[in-house]
């Protein structure tokens, strides 16, 4: 075990000691105990950057299931090392921020810290392990963690349906990752990604290629809150902010996104990979800016927001796969595609994680955080204000902030796949640039809700619970820190590329050699002019809001994704009940028809099926007429049982046919069966007997109600045992093994009675615990006639 | 003889079959004494119904039926006797707690409330 594997599970191991933090020091604030850890993880992962950007991926490996080919192997490379660093930096900022957003005396600090550890150490696992099962084991680890998180405050309703909704679709997605993981193993049988990808060749071809793709990218796209499964994340939103700003925004619903750019190199060739990812990555690019407008609660806007963001990076790797069918290195309009996913995924960690710090910050010192009843905060809240400012004009892609050049990044990889004649992107894609650039202004819009329906206006002080005023100084080092990055890296887009970036992109795409050059101003060119366009439009759009809101009232809220999935959880439920009650009806005599007519239709048709029916007269030995005498006599007494009235005459018949059976017995040379058949079937009449006469006499005796059903299975019963008697009879395979009980009954066991020594002798075992059955039988008959309950009625 | 046997057998099973179906407990009962009949009916037949002595070396006769069969049946009649009185006793006391032999009545807690 490495220091690097120490790194990743020193999260668990610190919360494992959190509880015993908060009960000892119940004075100081447990998040303080909390912060040393990722911070030290951050500047330890920072250690690292040199190494990735110059030499070879660091790999550490500790055996961990050996027999099956599980090994512990951590990987860092580039792209694990940007997801490490987002994951630890921001996480020292979520924490810090979480110390004075969340309260020591009212809330449960302990249960806090150790989901948010778990969950950090969770994230560290995904994007450091090269081993697929670890990483699944930590992805499925990410959704349990998030799961509790977002349930945190257990005793409301939303939080606990919001818990239940991302852990029905994060699991689903998981394990159809988890399929896809599997089928990888029987193409290459290996887990580890490195050699995975060193396979691609094989895999290329391989007849499974198709359907590991399909499990792979539906687990990232619930994991990434894709369209259409993007639904949990805006009811994940009654989690504290904090989460939201760490998990929801920033690093969790990243995973899938991390696991689509891992993957690249062995899917990126097939044509489903670029059109699915991209495709799907514009729908949720659109869908949730368009949504995102909708909405009056500002963490249900930066919910959209962010669905529409990952759609963005998603849809910016599926394009930027084009670029391995060129040769064309040298030009960069093939692989500014997938620069763009990292550039912007790095952007929108900044400036989403300060927007919902901003947000828990208006919702902390207003009490609400519904944009109707905000507004005019601007000078009650300077730095928010600032910040919101800072993070929403770079959400919606102004300049000077760094969103304005990941989306001008953004338009010119949408731009230029019309230039891509692979895939028909020369004829469809055309949508691209389009549905891009429409979606670019509802950012536009939507950013402005947030910042101005909040911070200008008219205050509405008697709307509020609380009067607002400047958050303390401890809660805005985080996001200040945050939005200081989003200006740094838009002034100085520079200071990442060569040693965050570039290593990211080698790890996308192996094969090309990336020289990442972002410049601040470009010049009057096609996307700054498609930018002007957005922020036109936009702004007009944005003022004459109250216009055409309405148009959301159009649209039928039966159709709803949400609706659907609540429907189709209710349906599953109301369905399996109502096909369980259907069966499960409680009445012995439908178990018994199921039970009876399996038996049927089994053994009939592997009879047939089988061709196993047969019948040889020829072993069968002679019919005497006395025996056709016992015949009549037992089929006449057994079928008139059916047809009785009185209880009476049927436990005579039965006995009847007993006593047939016992001459039966006497004619087939079986005195000691003759002799046991005719004493048991006495005492068994006579129990009948007994029985009856202690019975309730209230109830009319009447003839058993004929069924159509009973007669069908019964005779179907009857003819598969007559059949299958036959067909057993008429195939001997071999000799019985009686002549040696014949042969040696005397002479080994010193018996005439071949029966009886059989029994006691040859085989005396089964004789013994035929006795303790008929010991427990008396036993149980004894207990249940003279024990009773006490208290029973 | 072994193929009017086994058309027997068929009948008791087909008897026993509907009784097991009926409503009425003691017919439940009734019927699972008509299916161990059938059974060891079976048992019988299956193992061969040629004429010889009966196993009983005393008889000293040329050949002997076959003594297999009969040791596994008299184990089960045992066996079936030992169950059907402890059925039978349940079925009493099913009466006595509960009033009603009728099978759709007892239907357990959750179809009585």
């Amino acid at each position: 075990m490495s220091l690097l594997h120490l790194a990743i599970i020193s999260p668990f191991l610190l919360a494992v000691l959190v509880p015993i933090l908060y009960k000892l020091f119940r004075k100081v604030h447990t998040g303080w105990f909390i912060l040393p850890l990722p911070l030290v993880l951050f500047v330890y992962f920072v250690s690292f950057v040199s190494a990735t950007s110059t030499s070879q991926p660091i790999i550490e490996s500790f055996t961990w299931i050996e027999a099956l080919g599980i090994e512990f192997t951590a990987k860092i490379d580039g792209l694990g090392l940007l997801f490490a660093l987002l994951i630890t930096g921001i996480g020292t900022l979520v924490i810090l921020y979480s110390i004075y957003y969340l309260s020591k005396d009212k809330e449960k600090l302990n249960t806090f810290y150790v989901y948010l550890l778990l969950f950090m150490g969770a994230m560290l696992g995904v994007v450091l392990s090269d081993n697929l099962i670890v990483l699944y084991a930590f992805w499925e680890l990410t959704s349990f963690s998030s799961f509790l998180l977002i349930g945190y405050w257990y005793d409301r309703e939303k939080s606990r349906y919001g818990a239940q909704k991302s852990m029905l679709i994060t699991v689903f997605g998981g394990l159809s990752m988890f399929g896809g993981i599997i089928l990888l193993y029987i193409m290459t049988g290996t887990f580890s990604i490195t050699e995975i990808i060193a396979q691609s060749d094989v895999i290329f071809t391989h007849p499974l290629f198709v359907p590991a793709l399909l499990c792979i990218l539906l687990g990232a796209f619930t994991k990434s809150a894709q369209f259409p499964f993007h639904i949990w994340l805006p009811d994940a939103m009654e989690a504290p902010t904090p989460v939201s700003a760490y998990l929801h925004s920033a690093t969790m619903v990243k995973a899938g996104i991390y696991l689509v750019a891992r993957m690249s190199p062995v899917f990126a060739d097939h044509a489903l990979w670029l059109w699915l990812i991209a495709g799907f990555g514009i729908v949720t690019l659109f869908w949730g800016s368009f949504s995102a407008v909708k909405q009056t609660d500002l963490k249900a806007i930066l919910a959209f927001s962010t669905i529409s963001q990952l759609g963005m990076i998603m849809s910016l790797l599926g394009i930027g796969a084009a670029a391995l069918h060129f040769d064309g290195i040298d030009d960069k309009y093939h692989t500014i595609a997938t620069t763009a996913a990292v550039f912007h995924l790095i952007n929108h960690a900044t400036f989403k994680g300060s927007l919902f710090m901003v947000v828990g910050i208006v919702d902390h010192e207003t009490g609400t955080r519904d944009i109707r009843r905000l507004g005019g905060l601007m000078q009650l809240m300077p730095i928010t204000f600032t910040l919101a400012i800072i993070g929403s004009f770079s959400m919606a892609g102004l300049p000077p902030f760094n969103g304005f050049l990941s989306k001008e990044m953004f338009f010119t990889a949408m731009t230029h796949i019309i230039d891509f004649n692979v895939f028909q992107l020369d004829t469809w894609g055309i949508l691209f640039p389009v549905i891009a650039w429409i979606a670019s202004v509802f950012t536009f819009i939507y950013s402005m809700i947030l910042v101005f329906k909040t911070f200008t206006g008219k205050l509405q002080p008697e709307k509020l619970e609380k009067k607002p005023h400047e958050a303390p100084i401890g809660m805005l080092i985080s996001p200040i820190i945050l939005a200081s990055l989003v200006i740094i890296i838009g002034f100085f887009p520079n200071i990442l590329s060569v040693n965050i970036i570039e290593p990211a992109l080698s790890a996308i795409m192996p094969e090309f050699l990336f020289e990442v050059h972002i410049s601040f101003w470009h010049g009057f060119n096609l996307e700054l002019w498609m930018t002007i366009g957005v922020i036109v439009l936009g702004t007009l759009l944005y003022l004459s809001l109250a216009k055409w809101r309405k148009i959301y009232g159009l649209f039928p809220e039966k159709l709803a994704l949400n609706k659907a999935y609540d429907h189709g959880l209710l349906f599953a439920q109301n369905g399996s009940l109502k096909m369980t009650k259907m069966y499960m009806n409680g009445s012995i005599r439908s178990y018994l028809i199921y039970i009876f007519a399996f038996f049927i239709a089994i053994l009939s048709s592997v009879l047939f099926s089988q061709n196993a029916f047969k019948i040889d007269l020829e072993h069968a030995a002679d019919v005497r007429y006395y025996e056709v005498l016992l015949v009549a006599v037992i089929v006449i007494a057994s079928v008139a049982i059916l047809f009785v009235k009185s209880r009476l005459t049927s436990v005579i018949l039965l006995g009847t046919v007993g006593y047939t059976v016992a001459l039966f017995f006497v004619n087939f040379r079986a005195p000691d069966l003759a002799l046991t058949q005719l004493v048991i079937e006495t005492i068994s009449v006579s129990l009948f007997l007994l029985c009856f006469y202690h019975l309730p006499k209230k109830r009319n005796e009447e003839r058993m109600a004929f069924k159509a059903t009973n007669l069908v299975i019964s005779i179907g019963v009857g003819a598969v045992v007559t059949l299958i008697a036959l067909s057993a009879h008429s195939t001997k395979l071999f000799e019985s093994i009686s002549q040696y009980y014949v042969e040696n009954t005397y002479t080994e066991a010193a018996g005439k009675n071949m029966v009886n020594v059989i029994l006691v002798d040859f085989r005396g075992f089964d004789t013994l615990f035929e006795i303790v059955v008929l010991a427990i039988a008396s036993i149980g008959i004894y207990a249940m006639i003279k024990l009773r309950m006490k208290g029973a009625k | 003889m072994e193929i009017l046997m086994a058309f027997v057998i068929g009948i008791l099973f087909m008897c026993a079959t509907y009784l097991i179906l009926s409503k009425s407990l003691l017919r439940i009962i009734i019927g699972t004494g008509l299916l161990s009949h059938g059974a060891h009916l079976l048992l019988l037949t299956m193992g061969g119904l040629k004429k010889g002595a009966a196993p009983l070396l005393g008889e000293e006769a040329p050949s002997y039926t076959d003594p297999l069969p009969q040791a596994l049946i008299l184990t089960a009649i045992v066996i079936s006797f030992g169950v059907t009185a402890f059925f039978l006793v349940l079925a009493y006391r099913a009466y006595k707690e509960l009033g009603t032999d009728n099978m759709e009545k007892l239907r357990g807690t959750e179809g009585n409330d």
